[in-house]
C-alpha cells in the first residue's frame, strides 16, 4: 500500500502538513490571468514559481501555459526586486508583445516588501507601458489563504484596475467565475445565450486552455474576456459572483469603484444550485426561462428519479476547494447520498460557517474541517476509522481510492492524470447530469465487480 | 513565414553551426532574463529532485504550502521498498510564522514525524522566505538529530539562490554528509556508486544488473532507489560512475578529494553511450580482464537481440529530424547519437543548465546548420522547429503541449517517462516511443508546422 505510512488514529498535530488539500496563492493568480484575452501572467519571485505553476497547469490540461518570471537572484532579494520587475516590463512589451501584463508576487517578493502598486506606477512614469498596453497585479502571499484566495486576489485586481463606470448604463450582466475549468465557463455562456441575457463573463479560459490543435504555438490564444469587455463591466445593470471565496471579492471591488450592485450564488454545480443560478439571472434581466432550459432540468430530474435506489445512502468523501465543495454537497443530499467526510485546505470562517449551515440543516454528523492540518492525511485517517463508498477530489485522492479500494472519481484541481474536465461541464443542469452518470458509473462498475455470481445482474 | 524575434540579451544564448563561423562563445551559467518565459526552475527544485529518490528518509519542505504540494510525487522514481519519500510534509508556513520565525514549527514538525515513521535520516529543504526570514535551520536539525539519534540533515536550497544547477550543489552536499558514515567492511575491491541516476520507471535497477553481471559490486545507487544506509558506506567503493554530469559531478568530485576515489562520466541512453559506460567501468579494473569479458559478453547479447529489433524504426524514420531541449547538456550528446542510429537528425540542440565545455562539444557533434540554445524558452522553440521543420521535439513537462499544437512528435526525456529509456531495452523503449510519436496517424487529420491542411 502507498500510503502504508498513513495512522488509522487520528492526533492533532503542530503544525505539520502532510498531504496537501491545498497549494499557494500564486497559482490560481496565474489561472485567473489566463482567462484574460492577450494577457502574459507574471510572477514576481523566483523562477521556480513560475516553472512549478506552468507545469501544474499544463498537466492539468495538457495545453502550453505561458508566463514570465521576474528571476529574483540573491542581489534582487536584498536590494528589492524593483529592478528586475521594471527589467521584466520591458522584455516582456518588446518580445513577448502582451495586451496586458498580469503580475502576481510570491512569498519572496512579499517578505522583501516590494510593493506592486508603487512598482508598476513606476513603470507607467517611466514611460515603459506603450501606448494602449496595460499592467495590473494582485498581491498573492504564498503564506496567506491558499491557490483559491490568489486566484480571488487577481480578479479583483482585475476587476479594481479595468472596470471603468461612464454614465452611460449597458444592458448587460457581469458574472464573475469563481474557479471553474473551461468547460464550466462555456456551459455558463450557452446558458446565458439560452437565457437570452448578454453577459460578461470574466475570466473566461475557455478557448485559451481548450485550444484546438493549430499546427502553430499560439501565444496567446483566441479566448479571454477582451479588455474593452472588462472595462464595459463598470456601467453592467449587475454582477452576479459565482463562489463566495473565489468571486465574491471581485464583485465587490466593483461595486465600490463603478457601483455595480451584485449577488453572491453558489457555482452552480447540482440541482439547486442551478435552480438558483437561472432563476437569479431571468429575475435580473427579467426574461422568462426558455422550455429548452426547463427540459434540460426535467432530463436531469428524470435521471435522479430513475436511478434513486442506487444513490440512496452511499456514503461519500469529498475533498476539494470551498466554492466547489458547497454546491457538491448540496447536490449530494440532494441525491439522497451521505457526505461522510469533507476536507478543504483553504482556511476561512465565512466557507466553515456556510458548511456547518448546510450539514447542520441536512447531515449534522458529517466530519468537515477546512484551513490549517485540514489535508489529506487527515482525510484518509477519517476513512479508515468510517469507510466510505465512494471518493471524490483532484487527482492525489487516487493513493487514498487505490489503498482504500474505493471507487474514485476526479474533480476539482489539479487533475494531472485524466482528461475530461476541460472539454465536458460540471455545471448547469446538464454538467449535473454529466455528474450523477459518472457517480453512477463509479459505484455501479463497484456493484458489478464485487458481485457475487449468483447476484451478478444484467439490468440496473 | 514570419519573423519572430529573438529576445534581445538572449542572442549569446544561441548559436548556430555554420561552416565559416568558428567562434563559438556561447554564453551559459547565467540567470535567466528577467520577463523571459523561461523554462527553467530553482535551487529548491533542483536540490528536490536529486534527493526525493531516497525511499526511507524523510523530506520535509519547510516553507509555505506551494513548495511542497508541486514536487509531491512528481517524478516516478521507483522504489523497491519504502515509500515514504512520496508523501508530501511540509511545515506550511504562515504570515505569523514569516513575522515571528517557524523554527519552532520546524521543531516539532520533524519530532513529530520522527516518531511516527522512524525514517533512517531526514532532508530538510529550506525555500525562499526561510533564507529571508532566518530561522537557524542548522541548529534545529542539530538539535533535533541529537533528541531522536538520526542524522537531521539541513539543505540550503533558497530559490533564489542561483540556479536549478546550485540546488544540485545543495543536495551534493547534504549527501557528503551522510557518506562515511558507514561500515565499508566487506565491500569487494571489484565495486561502484552509480552517481546521477534516479531509476525512472526502473532505469537503475536495469543499470545496475549489467553491472552485477560483470561482477561488479554496486556499493550505492545516488539516488535512484536510495537507502540511506547504502549512501553512509558509499566512500568504500572503488570508482565512481556518473551520468547526469550536471547532478552529480560535484559530488564525485568531493568524494574523490576527501576519499581518493576516481570517477568517470558515463551516459546510459543510445547503444553506443550505454557500451561505453560497461567497458569504461571494466576498464578501471585491467587486471581482472574477465570483467571485461564480461562486460562485452553482455553488451553482445544485448545488442544481438536489440539491433534487429531497431531496424524495423529506422527505416520509417530516416531523413526525419528532431529537436531536444532537456535539462542538462550531457543527455543531449547521448541522444544526439541514439537518435543518428534510427536515422535520425538533429535539428536544435539545447539544454536548460549546459555549461561552456558542454556547448562546445555540443558543437562538435552537431551537424551543419544545427541551432544550439541555453536557457530557451517557447517562442524560440517553436521558432526554430518550424524553420528546421523538425519531425520531433524530445523534452519535459512543459515543451509537450508546444509539439502537439505544432503537429510534430514528442518524447518525455524528463520527469514524465513512463518507460525506462536507459538501457539497452531502454534503446528500444526509446526507439519505439519516437516511431508511436512521429508516425502516429494523427498527424494526417492535424495542420502541422504551421500549415493548413
Amino acid at each position: 500500500m502507498l500510503l502504508r505510512h498513513t495512522s488509522k488514529e487520528v492526533k492533532e498535530r503542530e503544525g505539520l502538513t502532510i498531504n496537501p488539500a491545498k497549494t499557494c496563492q500564486p497559482i490560481g493568480a496565474m489561472y485567473a490571468a489566463l482567462g484574460i484575452h492577450g494577457c502574459l501572467p507574471h510572477s514576481h519571485g523566483s523562477q521556480g514559481c513560475c516553472s512549478y505553476h506552468r507545469s501544474t497547469l499544463t498537466r492539468h490540461y495538457k495545453e502550453p501555459v505561458m508566463a514570465a518570471t521576474s528571476s529574483f537572484t540573491e542581489g534582487a532579494s536584498v536590494f528589492g526586486g524593483q529592478a528586475n520587475l521594471l527589467a521584466a516590463i520591458d522584455t516582456i512589451f518588446a518580445v513577448y508583445e502582451p495586451d496586458i501584463i498580469a503580475v502576481h508576487s510570491t512569498c519572496l517578493s512579499e517578505t522583501i516588501g516590494d510593493d506592486l502598486q508603487q512598482i508598476t506606477r513606476k513603470a507607467r512614469d517611466d514611460g515603459k507601458i506603450p501606448e494602449g498596453k496595460h499592467v495590473i497585479f494582485a498581491s498573492t502571499p504564498s503564506f496567506i489563504g491558499s491557490h483559491v484566495t490568489g486566484y480571488a486576489n487577481m480578479l479583483t485586481g482585475i476587476a479594481e484596475q479595468f472596470a471603468v463606470s461612464t454614465s452611460a448604463k449597458k444592458n448587460q450582466i457581469n458574472i464573475i467565475a469563481g474557479w471553474m475549468e473551461p468547460s464550466d465557463m462555456r456551459e455558463i455562456k450557452l446558458l446565458s445565450k439560452k437565457l437570452g441575457i448578454k453577459i460578461v463573463l470574466f475570466p473566461d479560459t475557455s478557448d485559451v486552455l481548450d485550444a484546438p490543435q493549430s499546427g502553430k504555438h499560439v501565444f496567446y490564444p483566441k479566448g479571454g474576456t477582451t479588455v474593452s469587455e472588462l472595462q464595459s463591466t463598470g456601467d453592467s445593470l449587475f454582477s452576479i459572483a459565482l463562489g463566495a471565496i473565489s468571486a465574491e471579492p471581485a464583485a465587490i471591488a466593483l461595486e465600490k469603484k463603478c457601483k455595480v450592485g451584485f449577488e453572491t450564488l453558489d457555482i452552480p454545480i447540482g440541482l439547486t444550485a442551478t435552480d438558483r443560478f437561472i432563476m437569479k439571472m431571468s429575475e435580473v434581466a427579467n426574461v422568462s426561462v426558455p422550455d429548452e432550459i426547463t427540459e434540460e432540468r426535467g432530463r436531469l430530474v428524470d435521471v435522479m428519479a430513475d436511478m434513486e435506489q442506487y444513490l440512496y445512502g452511499k456514503r461519500v468523501a469529498l475533498f476539494g476547494d470551498p466554492d466547489q465543495l458547497l454546491p457538491l454537497t448540496e447536490f449530494l443530499l440532494d441525491l439522497n447520498m451521505k457526505p461522510v467526510h469533507i476536507v478543504s485546505g483553504t482556511p476561512g470562517q465565512r466557507f466553515e460557517k456556510q458548511m456547518r449551515q448546510l450539514l447542520d440543516e441536512r447531515s449534522p454528523e458529517t466530519n468537515f474541517r477546512n484551513g490549517l492540518q485540514a489535508d489529506m492525511f487527515l482525510l484518509h485517517q477519517w476513512m479508515k476509522n468510517d469507510p466510505v463508498d465512494l471518493l471524490i477530489g483532484n487527482t492525489y485522492g487516487k493513493y487514498m481510492a487505490r489503498d482504500e479500494d474505493v471507487p474514485f472519481i476526479r474533480f476539482g484541481f489539479p487533475i494531472l492524470d485524466r482528461i475530461g474536465h476541460s472539454y465536458f461541464p460540471n455545471v448547469g443542469y446538464s454538467g449535473s447530469l454529466r455528474l450523477v452518470e459518472k457517480i453512477l458509473s463509479a459505484i455501479m462498475d463497484r456493484q458489478d465487480r464485487d458481485a457475487l455470481e449468483e447476484k451478478f445482474e444484467l439490468v440496473m | 513565414m514570419e519573423k519572430i524575434t529573438i529576445l534581445e540579451g538572449r542572442q549569446k544564448q544561441i548559436f548556430e553551426k555554420k561552416s565559416g563561423v568558428e567562434q563559438l562563445d556561447i554564453s551559459c551559467d547565467t540567470s535567466s532574463l528577467s520577463g523571459s518565459v523561461s523554462q527553467r526552475a530553482c535551487v529548491f527544485c533542483g536540490s528536490r529532485v536529486v534527493l526525493y529518490p531516497v525511499a526511507d528518509a524523510l523530506h520535509l519542505v519547510h516553507g509555505p504550502i506551494g513548495c511542497a504540494a508541486y514536487t509531491w510525487d512528481i517524478r516516478g522514481a521507483v522504489s523497491s521498498g519504502p515509500e515514504l519519500h512520496r508523501l508530501s510534509f511540509s511545515t506550511d508556513l504562515q504570515e505569523m510564522d514569516v513575522i515571528y520565525g517557524g523554527e519552532k514549527k520546524l521543531y516539532h514538525s520533524l519530532i513529530e514525524l520522527i516518531e511516527q515513521y522512524k525514517p533512517k535520516a531526514a532532508f530538510i529543504y529550506s525555500t525562499c522566505i526561510v533564507g529571508l526570514i532566518g530561522d537557524d535551520i542548522e541548529a534545529v536539525c542539530r538539535k533535533v538529530a541529537k533528541e531522536t539519534g538520526i542524522p537531521v540533515l539541513p539543505v540550503h536550497s533558497e530559490g533564489f539562490k542561483g540556479t536549478k544547477k546550485d540546488g544540485y550543489k545543495a543536495a551534493c552536499h547534504a549527501l557528503m554528509q551522510l557518506i562515511g558514515t558507514g561500515s565499508t567492511e566487506n565491500i569487494s575491491k571489484y565495486s561502484i556508486n552509480i552517481l546521477g541516476e534516479f531509476n525512472l520507471a526502473g532505469e537503475a535497477w536495469i543499470i545496475r544488473k549489467y553491472y552485477e553481471k560483470m561482477g561488479i559490486e554496486v556499493v550505492s545507487t545516488l539516488t535512484g532507489d536510495g537507502r540511506i544506509d547504502a549512501v553512509r558506506r558509499a566512500h568504500g567503493a572503488s570508482l565512481n560512475v556518473v551520468q547526469c554530469s550536471g547532478s552529480m559531478t560535484w559530488l564525485a568530485k568531493e568524494m574523490e578529494q576527501k576519499y581518493g576515489i576516481p570517477y568517470i562520466r558515463v551516459s546510459y541512453f543510445g547503444i553506443e553511450d550505454m557500451s561505453k559506460s560497461l567497458y569504461d567501468v571494466a576498464k578501471h579494473f585491467p587486471k581482472r580482464t574477465d570483467i571485461m569479458e564480461a562486460a562485452k559478453q553482455v553488451v553482445s547479447e544485448e545488442v544481438k537481440e536489440l539491433y534487429p529489433s531497431l531496424q524495423k524504426f529506422k527505416k520509417a524514420l530516416t531523413g526525419k529530424k528532431a529537436a531536444i531541449y532537456v535539462g542538462g547538456a550531457f543527455k543531449t550528446f547521448s541522444l544526439i547519437k541514439a537518435l543518428r542510429s534510427i536515422g535520425m537528425s538533429v535539428v536544435l540542440a539545447g539544454s536548460q543548465t549546459g555549461n561552456k565545455d558542454d556547448y562546445a562539444r555540443l558543437k562538435e557533434m552537431c551537424d551543419e546548420g544545427t541551432v544550439i540554445v541555453d536557457d530557451s524558452n517557447p517562442v524560440e522553440l517553436s521558432k526554430f522547429i518550424l524553420e528546421k521543420k523538425a519531425d520531433l521535439l524530445i523534452g519535459g513537462v512543459k515543451e509537450r503541449p508546444i509539439a502537439f499544437k505544432l503537429g510534430i512528435g514528442f518524447c518525455d526525456h524528463n520527469h514524465e517517462r513512463k518507460i525506462p529509456l536507459a538501457g539497452f531495452v531502454g534503446m528500444y523503449n526509446f526507439a519505439l516511443e519516437v516511431y508511436q510519436s512521429v508516425m502516429s496517424p494523427v498527424w494526417q487529420f492535424a495542420p502541422r508546422k504551421g500549415v493548413k491542411i
